[in-house]
């Protein structure tokens, strides 16, 4: 798919909370010492923090590398699987934040771990159409893990905001997008309930690849371009082994997707996790670079998308912390019990 | 102006009094001052009060003291001024009387703080700060002193345990006073282990939620066969609600203006004064207000304490009841027990903690974070 | 509930918007409806940066109702660049990290919420400067 007019990341915020558990503390409680962990540690939000407030700083920071005055949004759009209220929008707290509003379109998007990806996939359409001058879509979460489940070892906090805006004034523009979706119920949680359920294996081979891999063949064949086209790959990062398996099968090289592997160090930030993986490419790419990007979300799908950075991409780069500034910002919590308490998840009543 | 006189006085016990409602220690304070007085009314009735809304599921509070006291259908109002109700309700009195408005003006200062849990009655003594820039954003009393004290002790080089002396004095003191809340003693070694309430105050370093009340009968006319006790200065004033927006947030300037006032009215100095019950809800208040009305230089009013003048036969003897440290700080009922504490210490009735030959006494009572004083001044004799 | 109230101080809690006087500049935060220095009626509003130093701080054992019970909690007194001073929770650091005199930058949080079925108030608090 392609845009009407030609658009581009015009500035991008990232945001992770500083407080970290380690997989050995959570492991202690259930019995879990001595098989490995898919992460060391991961993020997790201070008990003041939440999806809204980290949006709010994330779009702070991407308003700040657009260089924009933000009342040129015509969209401020959330994608997250933890909203802080079920009804009533989180983007209307961060428009207002930003001093975005009135004159722009608020809403919340759920897909999972690729609400972000497809906020972003709304905003390039609305810049794209000549409907907006800016529009901005942040994928962010506060992932929660059921205790004791295994993807509490990498249920994690953080995400990054984008201003899509004209390519001419871009640090990347947007070369092609590409979605690819199935009613695939691989991952799920019940409107009341506090924590998902999943498919173990079933999220592997049939959910997660079939999307991902699906979603960027197309997006190759659709653009005529090759793996050794691009400088970089980032993918969805649920842990560390399955963007890597996806990045090989496609033909990608480690040099160009390990940058993006933010999960590496804090865990799966689920709405977040491919912005982070974006930003973390934008911190460090230089003019004339092509990035591969492909989400995913259960439910299931993924979307893809082909950047390519301008000569403006280290512009106003300094203007807001980067992605590695924000993950040596750590506070690390030992205490299983602090990180219960902060999520919400001891009861009080 | 005329001449205003304390006819008569009483006051309840002060602690956590459970079998006491509100209703029941206005009565007994009213009652006990106007048969000191041996009166049976008054042309007035004004009830000093913060938080009866709030804590007591009570307001029209002067209509209910003055019902429950058997005064209809006398003229009765409540005045609220944050901790300084009483103080505030005692200048009403006083101006009533001394303008020839009134004869005479029963003063009853009254707080009820025990019925509810201790963050109810936290977040109701937090009315008191700004509600939108304080309030809001988790500021408890004790953290707006706190904020101040840290500053303070920063700038002036002090350590906490130079403070020590503010509760130690307060509560040897006490010790003398049958009706205070906490009639113990404290040695330095208890405020060393003192537990941090919002750092750097410890426990020692606050007063505690506490039911009690006290009223005064004040008149045109002394009461016959004692020692005249006379209010010959009274003065109030305001500084800015909030903390943050002080032109000077270590500096009273509220007391210093009341203080400046009510002096002027006496024609007295600081030197002239012979005890100082002042507001010592925390002890960071007790040494601004030592400077503030112009008994240490700035920056000073903690080595008063540390150097022992703060002590009955001291410079400057305060809390000499105990003060709202040991004595106890029913809020609104607090700027009536400063006169009262300050009339029996004139009448040299104060046992082990009398001021020698004690003529001259201040009283400030402090409400908000320094927002609003009232500060007065009573001397014995003629 | 208060929910008109808090409607109201979105954009002193959010943005940081005080007053300028417009007859002698002064600067409020929160906004004045008369000048503290001139005591003008007139005044325009004004954004504050969001930068400032930490002039007090005190650690919270005891806490008011609504209020996330972090550990610590920790409120402050913040003299921003531009002149006001204002009150407000520290975030982000541990007591033994914060010093008066210290640089602290504004960010938007969860100041207050009552339980589960409640509001969420969000609006500034200060953390030391990350990032630069």
């Amino acid at each position: 798919m392609k845009t009407v007019r030609p658009v581009g990341l015009c500035g991008y915020g990232a945001y992770v909370p500083r407080l970290r558990i380690d997989a050995r503390s959570i492991a202690k409680i259930w019995g879990r010492l001595g098989r490995g962990f898919p992460v060391a540690e991961k993020s997790f939000p201070g008990a003041d923090e939440d999806t809204i407030t980290m949006s709010i700083e994330a779009a702070r920071g991407a308003v700040a590398r657009a260089g924009i005055d933000p009342r040129k949004l015509s969209a401020v759009w959330v994608g997250t699987e933890s909203k802080p209220y079920a009804v009533k929008p989180s983007s209307t707290v961060v428009a207002e934040a930003i001093g975005a509003t009135p004159f722009v379109n608020a809403a919340d998007l759920e897909f999972a771990c690729k609400a972000g990806s497809e906020a972003m996939q709304m905003a390039a359409a609305f810049v794209g159409s000549g409907m907006a001058e800016y529009a901005m879509a942040i994928g962010m979460d506060t992932a929660q893990g059921k205790p004791g489940d295994e993807l509490e070892y990498t249920a994690a906090a953080g995400g990054a905001a984008y201003v899509f805006g004209p390519a001419e004034s871009a640090a990347a523009r947007l070369v092609a997008s590409r979605s690819f979706v199935t009613d695939t119920a691989d991952f799920f949680r019940r409107a009341h309930m506090r924590y998902p359920e999943h498919g173990m294996r079933f999220t592997g081979k049939p959910a997660y690849f079939h999307h991902t891999l699906g979603c960027a063949r197309a997006l190759l064949e659709e653009t005529g371009l090759k793996p050794s086209d691009f400088r970089w790959a980032v993918f969805h990062q649920p842990n560390p082994r399955f963007p890597r398996e996806a990045a090989e099968e496609l033909g990608f090289a480690p040099e160009q997707f390990e940058k993006s592997l933010v999960c590496k160090r804090i865990g799966n930030t689920y709405a977040g996790s491919s912005l982070l993986g974006l930003a973390a490419v934008l911190d460090v790419a230089s003019p004339g670079e092509r990035i591969f990007m492909v989400s995913y979300g259960s439910g299931a799908g993924s979307d893809g998308f082909v950047f390519e950075t301008t000569e403006n991409v280290a512009l106003r780069r300094g203007d807001a912390p980067s992605v590695d500034c924000l993950l040596d910002r750590r506070q690390p919590v030992t205490e299983y019990a602090r990180y219960l308490h902060n999520a919400g998840k001891i009861r009080t009543h | 102006m005329r001449d205003v006189y304390i006819a008569g006085m009483g006051q309840t016990r002060i602690g956590e009094l459970w079998d006491r409602s509100l209703k029941d220690l206005a009565v007994e304070a009213a009652l006990k001052a106007l048969a000191e007085a041996q009166a049976t009314t008054a042309d007035c009735l004004i009830v000093g009060n913060m938080l009866s809304g709030e804590l007591a599921s009570q307001e029209n509070l002067g209509v209910f003291v003055a019902d429950s006291a058997g005064l209809t259908p006398v003229e009765a109002v409540k005045v609220e001024s944050a901790c300084s109700s009483g103080g505030a309700a005692f200048r009403e009195g006083y101006l009533r009387v001394a303008s020839g408005a009134a004869e005479s003006a029963l003063v009853v200062g009254v707080e009820k703080m025990s019925d509810l849990l201790p963050d109810a009655v936290s977040s109701g003594l937090a009315l008191a700060a700004d509600g939108d820039s304080e309030n809001l954003h988790g500021a408890t009393f004790v953290a707006l002193n706190a904020l101040i004290m840290r500053r303070y002790m920063h700038e002036n080089g002090y350590k906490h345990e130079d403070f020590s002396g503010f509760a130690i004095n307060a509560h040897r003191n006490a010790a003398s006073n049958e009706d205070a809340m906490f009639p113990r003693a404290v040695t330095a070694k208890d405020y060393a282990k003192s537990c941090m309430v919002a750092s750097p105050i410890n426990l020692l370093d606050s007063s505690a939620i506490s039911d009690g009340a006290a009223a005064v009968l004040l008149s045109a006319r002394p009461k016959p066969g004692v020692r005249p006790i006379r209010v010959t200065g009274s003065g109030a004033a305001t500084d800015t609600i909030a903390v943050a927006a002080r032109k000077d947030p270590l500096w009273l300037s509220a007391a210093e203006a009341s203080a400046r006032r009510a002096f002027a009215q006496a024609g007295l100095k600081p030197e002239d004064v012979d005890l100082f019950e002042l507001h010592d809800a925390f002890c960071i208040m007790a040494a601004l207000s030592l400077e503030a009305g112009g008994f240490a230089p700035r920056g000073k009013g903690v080595r008063l304490a540390m150097e022992g003048e703060i002590g009955p036969t001291g410079k400057v003897p305060i809390a000499t009841r105990g003060g709202l440290k040991a004595r106890g700080h029913p809020v609104g009922a607090t700027g009536v027990l400063q006169i009262v504490d300050a009339a029996v210490q004139l009448r040299g009735g104060a046992g082990a903690s009398q001021v020698p030959g004690a003529r001259v006494a201040m009283t400030q009572n402090i409400g908000g974070s320094g927002s609003s004083v009232y500060t007065h001044i009573l001397a014995a004799g003629d | 509930m208060e929910l008109p109230r808090f409607h109201r101080l979105r954009g002193t809690l959010y943005r940081l918007e005080g007053s300028r006087c417009e007859d002698c500049g002064a600067l409020s935060f929160p906004a004045r409806q008369v000048c503290p220095s001139c005591s003008s009626r007139k005044s325009l509003l004004h954004r504050f940066k969001g930068a400032g130093t930490l002039w007090s701080f005190s650690e919270l054992y005891q806490l008011q109702r609504g209020y996330p019970k972090d550990v610590p909690n920790v409120i402050g007194l913040v003299k921003l660049d531009e002149g006001p001073m204002l009150l407000t929770q520290i975030t982000d650091a541990e007591p033994e990290d914060l010093s008066i005199g210290m640089r602290v930058q504004m960010v938007t949080r969860l100041i207050r919420s009552t339980g589960e079925a409640g509001p969420r108030v969000y609006g500034y608090k200060f953390r030391p400067v990350v990032g630069g």
